[in-house]
């Protein structure tokens, strides 16, 4: 299954997005090795080098760990965790308001109208 | 550091009577890179593709495969795809097997009849019996299997449907080896994208118009190698 990409930001960041949200979301549990990135790179139908540069930035963050030539694991350190989920939720509050002003519409009204659709629900 | 996988220097190719296809054209790739030669038709893709393995000669100019001058050893390192078939359609996929591990040293039978087995393709049938897509698939699996320095493949996803076209971009991407280079020209640009690591556009004689690394140049201008495509060849008609 390829995934989808946007042309506004380059792939390998929206590749860590993907890997990062699945992390969080426990698809990968804390301190389980991840596959291999020829096999990721397989699976998303992307670039091995640019999988690569993915990984590389998600350890960075240390959301990831390398173990010597064995493989990249998942971090199991709380603060880590938390700074990534935090990273995902000002990410996508920025998406939001770029939406919405590109709509016309205020961070004000944003709010009225995601109050308004919850209660609908 | 090594010799680079592909140089090209200052090469001129014209045809009898026509135009200058290749314009004094210069290229250097590195090994380990999935290269996409992105052109619109007649911009002389396939010629240059032609000119590397030795199938057409250059009127001037010089090719080098792995530090080597064209020639009968660099052919020996590179895989190629031509735009179109070559297998005889009368062969059993056995047979082009066969044919294949007694012309190429570095062919991987193994590798060939896994990726086969995994196509579901029977390999005791002939060639003309199968799906234009099968084919085409088969003929990618046997250029792929091959343990090549440089792959040249000349439009490997046009013609197929959707999805035997995932299945030939996921056989590139399975096979990737960081000692070697893979080149592919298409005009499919969308559907190649996410798998390139670095891109040229090549225009009228062979030009280089726009070319570098893939995710860089998109991010850069906020847009796909396809809008860019457009972009610039609408240019050059309009110039």
């Amino acid at each position: 299954m390829a995934w989808n990409f946007n042309n506004r930001e380059a792939m390998f960041l929206q590749i860590a997005d993907h890997m990062r949200l699945e992390i969080l979301n426990g698809v990968y549990a804390p301190d389980q090795q991840i596959p291999s990135v020829r096999q990721l790179a397989f699976t998303a139908s992307v670039n091995p080098n640019t999988m690569q540069r993915a990984l590389a930035q998600l350890e960075e963050e240390g959301l990831l760990y390398a173990r010597g030539t064995v493989g990249r694991f998942v971090s199991s350190d709380p603060d880590v965790i938390s700074a990534a989920k935090e990273r995902m939720r000002q990410k996508t509050v920025r998406r939001w308001i770029r939406e919405a002003t590109a709509l016309g519409i205020s961070v004000d009204e944003m709010i009225s109208y995601i109050q308004k659709e919850e209660n609908e629900q | 550091m090594s010799a680079p996988v592909l140089s090209c220097h200052n090469l001129y190719k014209s045809y009898k009577g026509g135009k200058m296809v290749l314009n004094g054209f210069q290229c250097s790739l590195a090994s380990g890179k999935i290269i996409g030669l992105l052109g619109p038709n007649g911009c002389g893709k396939s010629t240059l593709m032609k000119l590397i393995c030795g199938l057409l000669v250059p009127d001037h100019g010089e090719i080098r495969v792995c530090g080597e001058l064209q020639s009968e050893a660099t052919n020996a390192m590179i895989s190629y795809l031509p735009e179109r078939t070559y297998c005889n359609n009368w062969m059993r996929v056995d047979e082009l097997i066969d044919y294949f591990c007694d012309f190429y040293s570095d062919f991987d039978e193994n590798a060939a009849r896994r990726m086969l087995a995994e196509l579901k393709i029977d390999t005791r049938m002939t060639l003309k019996t199968l799906s234009k897509g099968n084919k085409e698939k088969v003929q990618l699996v046997m250029v792929m299997a091959r343990r090549a320095r440089l792959y040249l493949l000349d439009e490997p996803i046009a013609g197929v449907d959707s999805a035997a076209r995932d299945y030939i971009l996921q056989t590139i991407i399975g096979n990737y080896n960081p000692e070697a280079t893979i080149v592919i020209t298409t005009h499919l640009i969308h559907d190649i994208e996410p798998i390139l690591d670095e891109f040229a556009f090549m225009g009228e004689g062979g030009k280089i118009m726009l070319s570098g690394v893939a995710d860089d140049v998109r991010a850069e201008r906020g847009k796909s190698l396809d809008e860019l495509f457009k972009e610039v060849f609408k240019c050059s008609v309009n110039s």
